[in-house]
């Protein structure tokens, strides 16, 4: 399974780093994605942007827990927003929604952050 | 469920269909609220399976480890894709004897679920169960149910790399329980690392090579998830040895059965 390496872009909003996620997230995507929440810095709230996600395997979900036990220690929120429908179900299959909260667009979820 | 997945026998039950087709679509489990065991086959134990839910790391009570088991075979000996293909194929082969991995019929596919009897020190038996998270032509994900040891996944994969096919298996995994947790530090993180070393040596020589296991043991997470505490209700390690030794009980109620019935 080829296709786009994952890119992970930072933007900061008050309280809340918010990370564009493009591209195929994999176990490859360890280093450039952990790059982001480093340059995150100490944001009360990490909130990830699915909305250009083209691709992700079970390899990309490991990375989300890794990255929710990092955010967890630093006593950050981590939260989603633009997830298809198909993500969506993996999140509810792999119960990360029961650890990272869902919104359905930018806007809520940076008012669930106290940013909005 | 569709006539379809009727036949696919041991498939879990679907809530919902996909309306979107991303690239990944066919490669991962529908979504299921708890599994279900419709065939079971010959000579195995359906135990702490149906009717429980997938557990993923964040569920599990103990520190978070992720153990990655790699061989290296020359890439002129077998292709990533066709090492997967084996794998899938033959899995129940690969691992250490009085472990028994009852394979779905229909192979390993995504949604499927297979039952695990696995014995462990003393001689106890366990019973649980794992589903088929995600599969693909080089990798494949399974997950565990609650009850089971571990709350988590493990993927088996394949790359090429240098001329070389690098089989792997990682674990992102925590133990579900106070019990698990507790022998994992006496002695089952080793009898686990034994366990998967097993298996990637039968993986390699399956393909005529004696294959060195690098073996990699990152702890994630030293946290132990104290608010799960109560996951030991499902533990199949209790409830194997309640049922193991139900075993007169149900056999004698059998004959008396039978002897009414004649």
């Amino acid at each position: 399974m080829t296709g786009d390496m994952a890119t992970f872009d930072v933007r900061q909003l008050g309280p809340a780093s918010i990370v564009d996620i493009r591209g195929d997230v994999t176990s490859g995507s360890e280093d450039v994605l952990m790059s982001a929440y480093d340059a995150a810095g100490d944001a009360k709230s990490i909130v990830l942007n699915f909305s250009e996600l083209s691709y992700m395997n079970s390899g990309g979900i490991g990375l989300l827990v890794t990255l929710l036990v990092r955010a967890n220690r630093h006593s950050q929120q981590l939260m989603a927003f633009g997830l298809s429908e198909h993500y969506r179900q993996i999140f509810e299959l792999t119960r990360l929604d029961e650890a990272v909260g869902i919104h359905d667009s930018e806007q809520a979820a940076l008012r669930a952050a106290g940013a909005g | 469920m569709s006539d379809q997945q009727d036949n696919m026998g041991q498939r879990a039950d679907a809530l919902t269909d996909d309306t979107a087709t991303p690239r990944d679509a066919t490669n991962w489990a529908k979504a299921v609220s708890r599994l279900n065991v419709s065939e079971v086959p010959a000579g195995a134990i359906n135990l702490n399976v149906t009717g429980k839910r997938l557990t993923s790391p964040i569920q599990g009570f103990g520190k978070m480890w992720q153990k990655t088991y790699q061989v290296r075979l020359p890439q002129e000996r077998v292709s990533a894709t066709d090492l997967i293909a084996t794998w899938k194929q033959r899995f129940p082969d690969f691992w250490p004897e009085g472990n028994r991995f009852y394979a779905p019929l229909t192979g390993i596919e995504p949604g499927e679920v297979a039952l695990l009897n696995m014995t462990l020190p003393g001689r106890m038996k366990l019973s649980t169960g794992v589903m088929v998270l995600y599969a693909d032509e080089e990798s494949f994900t399974l997950m565990t149910p609650q009850g089971h040891m571990f709350a988590g996944w493990i993927t088996f994969s394949a790359t090429e790399k240098d001329g070389e096919t690098v089989a792997q298996a990682q674990v992102l995994m925590r133990a579900s329980d106070p019990i698990f947790e507790l022998g994992l530090t006496m002695g089952g993180h080793r009898q686990e690392d034994r366990f998967w070393n097993h298996t990637m040596r039968q993986v390699a020589a399956h393909f005529g090579e004696v294959a060195e296991v690098d073996t990699q043991v990152v702890c994630v997470d030293k946290r132990r998830q104290w608010s799960k505490w109560s996951n030991v209700w499902h533990s199949s390690a209790i409830r194997s040895t309640i049922y193991m030794f139900g075993a007169p009980v149900r056999a004698v109620r059998s004959r008396l059965g039978g002897k009414k019935s004649a």
